[in-house]
């Protein structure tokens, strides 16, 4: 064997290495939501189920108690949904109509203002949790959906507005006052210039605003009510349950539900999902 | 109508303004403000100087926070960037079935952390986790037990982190490296300059503005990672693994302290902006020069 194949097969090893270390949660995940308690307790961490149950996702989709709430994490993976999808959907669209605002009808002042957005971006959310308690609080909306979805549509709108703004940008001008000279209008320009040719865009704003929204703890922990928690904070009360015998398999159970609509979008449509993350941090 | 018509736009832009204008820069005034002011469970807005930031700095447990920020940060963002670029130069190698394995690098970055954090605590825990599963192979002195241990549970975070983001430091550095200039490559390969002198002297060098972005996307993360904490140490053993995020929270929402939530916020805050102004400001530069 020459150094060079030696090399090669050391380069495949390390990579190797690494997918199992990138895996190797994943599979524990898997495994442990599938073993029963007792095989938990008598085998080891790292061994593939002897005997297959899914009886540890019965409980936790249905019956695994939150806090003093027993109803598994259905409840709340229901409202993930019912706050992620009109979140995503308005976010999305005000993203859109200001990123075309942004890239093509410049005015003074807008690059200062694109400038604030884009600062607003980068706050660490800690810095406005207590006043939009408060906020939330008098306009009625403390503890409930609506009141969460508002709060993602807000801190979202810098993101979005960020995607469309440097996809539109890329549009040379002379096509929209090729447009307006034929009498075209705002809205008409955007409706059949530029909504046509988004897709691409408009997927990767889905994805990442899905995934945020999804994903998000800090704001459902902060904001929501008792009936009105996301599937990442009931995963957490799960997980920190203290009534009962823990159930190893039940919280992993969870943590996959809780986990595979962001997976799935990410297996679906990784390619998209990469252009939201590199989108965000490198110069459009 | 006609103003109307001109000003489509700006009325378009409006309400984003006013938005943003209260609910980001009002808010952070507004809790500035109660920062500065004696506020326990409901805020007061009679200033009061700057006994908050005494008391914050007064306090060993936002001591052991910054202290933690600056360990978990600093071996975070270090550790992903290595294992970041290692990976990337060596799937840039003509590698098969690089897809699937930068499938399998990147997949972290599509959970939450708070599920991030519940399967690391449960392969670290000393019982039936890792540690078990290993001394189960024979090794029976194998020892691996951070996660209740004061002084090393940070560390867990560190990993659970590392895990989490270094797949995403990955993909942005492998985008780099296809984005430099073939030409020169090859160029350089013709003079027989050796592949890791290609990569220490050309290409490296002008990646400079990927190992900027990935720096301020992982520092971002460091100072917002709230969420693993909670999930994977609940910042304990006691207060071990308090974060500024934790600790802020704490105070807002279990001890009634929103004269101490409002100072801490705002120094994450300032922390955030000593390292994302000077980004920012190069960023939006060069297109006001267009």
């Amino acid at each position: 064997m020459t150094s060079k194949t030696v090399l090669r097969w050391g380069l495949y090893g390390i990579l190797i290495l690494f997918a199992l270390f990138y895996l190797m949660p994943l599979f524990v995940m898997l495994t442990t939501s599938l073993k029963s308690l007792e095989e938990i307790r008598t085998g080891s961490l790292l061994a593939l189920p002897r005997e297959i149950t899914f009886a540890p996702w019965a409980e936790a989709w249905s019956t695994a108690c939150a806090g003093t709430q027993c109803e598994g994490l259905r409840p709340f993976f229901w409202n993930s949904v019912l706050m992620a999808v009109p979140a995503v959907m308005i976010s999305t669209i005000i993203g859109a109509l200001n990123g075309y605002v942004f890239a093509q009808w410049r005015f003074r002042g807008a690059n200062l203002f694109f400038a604030a957005i884009l600062f607003g971006c980068f706050i660490p959310f800690q810095v406005v949790l207590l006043p939009m308690a408060q906020m939330l609080g008098l306009m009625g909306l403390a503890g409930t959906i609506p009141g969460l979805i508002f709060v993602h549509v807000i801190y979202g709108l810098g993101f979005t507005t960020l995607f469309f703004r440097n996809y539109y940008v890329t549009i040379p001008q002379e096509l929209v006052r090729a447009a307006k000279v034929d009498g075209a209008g705002f809205f008409r320009i955007f409706w059949s210039i530029f909504l046509p040719i988004s897709l691409p865009i408009i997927t990767v704003s889905v994805i990442w605003q899905f995934t945020q929204i999804w994903n998000d703890f800090l704001f459902g922990v902060s904001f929501s009510g008792a009936g009105s928690q996301p599937v990442t904070v009931a995963l957490n009360n799960i997980v920190n349950s203290t009534t009962g015998v823990k159930a190893y398999n039940v919280d992993m159970a969870a943590a996959i539900i809780a986990a595979l609509p962001t997976l799935l979008v990410y297996v679906v449509a990784g390619k998209y999902f990469i252009r939201g993350l590199t989108a965000g941090s490198v110069k459009g | 109508m006609e103003w109307l018509e001109r000003n489509v736009p700006k009325v378009v832009l409006a309400p984003s303004f006013v938005a943003i204008l209260v609910f980001v820069y009002g808010f952070i005034a507004w809790t500035a403000w109660i920062s500065f002011t004696r506020s326990r469970l409901m805020p007061r807005y009679e200033l009061d100087g700057v006994t908050q930031y005494q008391r914050l700095f007064d306090a060993p447990r936002w001591d052991v926070a910054m202290n933690n920020l600056f360990i978990f940060g600093g071996l975070f963002i270090v550790i992903s960037m290595v294992i970041g670029l290692t990976l990337a130069i060596f799937l840039d190698q003509k590698i098969r079935a690089e897809g699937v394995l930068r499938t399998i690098y990147l997949y972290p970055m599509a959970l939450s952390l708070i599920v991030t954090g519940t399967a690391w605590k449960w392969i670290l825990n000393p019982g039936l986790g890792i540690q078990q599963a290993i001394r189960g192979w024979g090794f029976e002195n194998f020892t691996f037990d951070w996660l209740i241990k004061p002084e090393m549970a940070i560390y867990t975070v560190v990993l659970a982190a590392v895990w989490q983001a270094s797949g995403f430091v990955m993909a942005l550095f492998l985008a780099g490296l296809r984005s430099v200039d073939t030409e020169i490559i090859r160029a350089a390969q013709v003079d027989g300059i050796p592949t890791h002198r290609i990569y220490s002297a050309i290409i490296i060098p002008t990646m400079a503005p990927i190992f900027l972005s990935a720096f301020i996307v992982l520092a971002h993360l460091a100072i917002k990672a709230f969420d693993l904490v909670i999930a994977l140490t609940g910042g304990g053993p006691g207060y071990a693994t308090d974060l500024p995020a934790t600790y802020m929270y704490a105070m807002a929402f279990s001890r009634g302290d929103l004269g101490q939530a409002a100072s801490s916020a705002m120094i994450m805050m300032m922390v955030i902006f000593a390292i994302v102004v000077p980004y920012l400001y190069s960023e939006l530069r060069p297109r006001h020069d267009k």
